[in-house]
């Protein structure tokens, strides 16, 4: 397969993602700002949601102000923002177009679909799109073009190239989602525990859509130590880094086996389980929740330019 | 719905109340059509062009890159016999064209012969001296031949041009018949319609026919696209996809050890054939233009070497020049030693003093073309322009006479077209594809597109033209 459509697949999936993690995100942020702002030295929680996605500086040059209509702006309909709603599922669908061979039917229709209904709100007044509607639009968007490829896509390395760009940005997801909690958390030790942080786990399962599946795995209390072994650890959740880095793996272990041929992109991603397996939560506490997650996304960043070197730059090498 | 019987035009389906063998098939259909059924129908066809992307990008006109081109779903039809003659027609003057092609790169005879003169061919922007001498695999220059036919008459066929380099327009002669097929099986159930499908596998068996002397082996053929942003990416695409070939940028291949490679997943690839979409100026920023990004810097080395065949080969445009047009019947004659089977339109050269001083004199009268204008731009049609835009060209062309040619409007024939009002004659023309390798083919059938305008005659897609299905009917 030519280099530059694996590309174009790769950040299909990858723009789709992202999408989906800029929904969850602004429902992280609308629900927090419901509770009220108890005691001083709080952050305004719309930052937190900002400062998760990576894009605080670009949004505070532009906006100032951190208030929920502008957020909504930026996360949602700007395609200044490269990371926006909009910008992702413009780049999704142009990059389906470019590869357009390369798509079933069905998955270009959700593609073009999608991109048909962003310019339909572009043109509709502000007021008549509640936050939640956008939200809700974004995630059905995102599983209906996620499940025709997954219903209807050659199991080929074009498949592969896709799975790993889901896998890579979800895993990147994750991490900023569990951050945003990090960014909220409260100077005072005594917090912990309490009713406010209770209520802001329980907001991050509802945003990860993972609040029932919480219950089944843990019971009872909400700790930190569950959500992180929830959110980082346990293979089970769909949306841990285990299960990202895991299905990273073994889609590019697929691609080896196919290919003939390993590189070190597979040994990068084996690397990353393993250091995931080795690890307990007591580790992540000491290293700070924080600065494990950071590290995290940084090494998610460098597997993804690993992949990026080895198969989708097409290197000038002759055999 | 019979037609004025004392129009100018010849209606290639009535010929009064009469309707023409051909089109026999199509009087019920028309006839019996509920005004609901043909709207829902059209929507139907609309909706589906939409969802397969078949679009295009009118180049200068801003807007959406996405507009649909407008089909009309009622077909263009020819009788065996008359396609029979358009064939021998088509692939006579697809043979002499390539064989002037070889000889102006190669001795020159036809100009030494003084049938063509040398300055039209060796001072024409589209003569590229970097080929000279190359005699390309199976001595073809131009693999795809486009030549575009007008009718005026029951027997009157007259080629307006030849498109030597990359002719578009193809992918639409394939989805317009997919989707009549699916909107009116009943149609090609009750009519014997010669089927075009087979064109696909015909292109790459013609591509691969020309591979270069140093490919041993099954010959990878490519596809090699300006990008997406191009207005016929749609169809680059779909060709690909039909072929089962890779569609490739210029981004994607390099040169390395007399070979041009593609960049793959699993390392680098070794390319034979080139199918190339772009024009030759932006190939090889080495050999021509050295600000273009979208070739492949040394790809024209490799070439010359033998080492990749790049269809249609550089060069290939001195032969459908407008200047040149008017001495295919020459080569015609002098390659091939046989009596053209199809018509020029007569063609007034600005360059020439008296032809010069005639079109001037005569512009309300004539079509003017730019020599090197392409997609109905910059052309004056006399009898529908304005005294000031007539004057104004006027202008253009005591300034640069040698930039323009003139023809006689000539009377396209009509086909029935489905307007807001019914069904009304509209102007059409015909571009067929002509594949020209060690073999040369030619499906029954090709693009005809439609001046959906009243009285127009311009039906390029850029100037609101639409098209429709070319049936060829069977023996």
């Amino acid at each position: 397969m030519l280099s530059r459509t694996a590309a174009n697949l790769f950040w299909i999936a990858r723009y789709i993602e992202r999408a989906e993690t800029n929904a969850r995100l602004l429902e992280v942020g609308a629900r927090n700002a419901l509770l009220p702002n108890t005691g001083g030295g709080y952050r305004n929680e719309w930052d937190s949601v900002l400062a998760a996605s990576g894009t605080a500086s670009a949004f505070r040059d532009k906006y100032g102000e951190a208030v929920q209509r502008n957020i909504e702006t930026h996360m949602f309909f700007d395609t200044d923002n490269p990371s926006s709603i909009a910008s992702c599922i413009t780049g999704a669908r142009e990059n389906g177009r470019i590869v357009r061979t390369a798509l079933t039917g069905q998955v270009w229709d959700a593609l073009n679909t999608a991109f048909q209904e962003l310019q339909d709100f572009a043109r509709t007044e502000r007021s008549r799109l509640p936050l939640s509607d956008l939200t809700d639009w974004t995630l059905r968007t995102t599983s209906l073009i996620r499940g025709a490829g997954l219903a209807t896509q050659l199991r080929n390395d074009g498949y592969d190239f896709t799975n790993i760009g889901h896998y890579l940005e979800r895993a990147d997801s994750t991490a900023r989602l569990l951050d945003v909690k990090y960014y909220v958390l409260l100077p005072e030790v005594s917090f912990v525990g309490s009713g406010l942080d209770n209520y802001q786990w329980r907001t991050l399962l509802r945003a990860m859509s993972a609040q029932r599946a919480f219950s089944w795995v843990y019971g009872g209390e909400i700790t930190a130590s569950k959500m992180v072994d929830f959110f980082v650890f346990n293979p089970m959740s769909p949306r841990s880094l285990m299960s990202s880095a895991e299905g990273a793996l073994s889609h590019l272990e697929r691609l080896a086996r196919s290919y003939g041929r390993s590189t070190p992109a597979q040994n990068a991603a084996r690397a990353l389980v393993e250091q995931l397996q080795r690890m307990t939560i007591e580790d992540v506490f000491d290293e700070g929740l924080h600065e494990f997650l950071t590290r995290i996304v940084g090494e998610v960043d460098a597997l993804a330019s690993v992949v990026s070197g080895t198969y989708l730059s097409g290197v000038a090498r002759c055999d | 719905m019979s037609q004025n019987p004392i129009s100018r035009y010849f209606n290639e389906m009535y010929q009064g109340d009469a309707v023409r063998p051909p089109y026999r098939g199509l009087e019920d259909w028309s006839r019996d059509m509920p005004a609901e059924f043909r709207d829902m129908k059209q929507s139907e066809a609309e909706a589906l062009f939409r969802r397969i992307g078949i679009t295009f990008a009118v180049y200068g006109e801003g807007g959406s890159p996405d507009r649909l081109i407008p089909f009309d779903m009622f077909p263009r039809v020819f009788a065996a016999d008359e396609w029979y003659r358009l064939e021998r027609g088509i692939k006579q003057r697809a043979r002499a064209l390539n064989a002037f092609l070889v000889d102006v790169y190669g001795r020159g005879e036809i100009v030494k012969a003084g049938r063509i003169p040398g300055r039209l061919v060796y001072q024409n922007e589209a003569y590229e001296t970097a080929v000279c001498g190359i005699v390309p695999p199976k001595g073809v220059y131009s693999h795809i031949v486009g030549i575009d036919l007008v009718r005026t008459g029951p027997d009157e066929f007259f080629v307006l041009e030849d498109n030597c380099r990359t002719p578009s327009g193809v992918s639409y002669m394939l989805e317009n018949r997919e989707i009549m097929m699916r909107m009116f099986p009943q149609l090609f159930q009750e009519n014997r319609i010669a089927p075009v499908e087979t064109y696909p596998g015909l292109l790459k068996r013609t591509l691969a026919s020309v591979a270069p002397k140093k490919c041993d082996g099954e010959p990878r053929v490519v596809i090699l696209t300006p990008g997406h942003f191009n207005s016929a990416y749609y169809e680059h695409s779909f060709l690909a996809d039909m072929m089962g070939v890779e569609l490739v940028e210029g981004q994607d291949l390099f040169v390395e050890g007399d070979f041009c490679w593609m960049r793959t997943t699993e390392g680098p690839k070794k390319v034979d054939v080139i199918y190339r979409r772009l024009d030759d100026p932006f190939i090889d920023p080495l050999c021509f233009r050295p600000d273009s990004m979208l070739g492949v810097p040394g790809l024209m080395n490799v070439y010359r070497s033998g080492g990749v065949s790049i269809c249609s080969a550089p060069g290939a445009g001195v032969a459908d020049d407008k200047a040149i047009y008017t001495y295919v019947p020459d080569m015609i004659r002098f390659y091939l030693g046989e009596e053209p089977i199809l018509k020029n339109v007569p063609t007034w050269q600005c360059a020439k003093k008296d032809d010069c001083k005639y079109v001037l004199e005569n512009l309300g009268e004539l079509v003017v073309k730019e020599v090197h204008g392409s997609g109905g731009y910059g052309m004056l049609v006399g009898p529908r322009a304005t005294q000031s835009e007539i004057e104004l060209f006027a202008a253009k062309i005591r300034e640069r006479p040698e930039n323009y040619i003139a023809q006689p409007t000539l009377a396209l024939s009509t086909c029935p077209t489905f307007v807001e009002e019914g069904i009304a004659p509209r102007h059409v023309d015909l571009r067929p594809y002509c594949l020209v390798g060690e073999q040369i083919e030619l499906v029954p059938g090709g693009l005809t597109r439609v001046a959906l305008t009243e009285g127009s005659l311009v039906v390029n897609s850029s100037q609101g033209g639409g098209v429709k299905d070319t049936w060829v009917m069977a023996e």
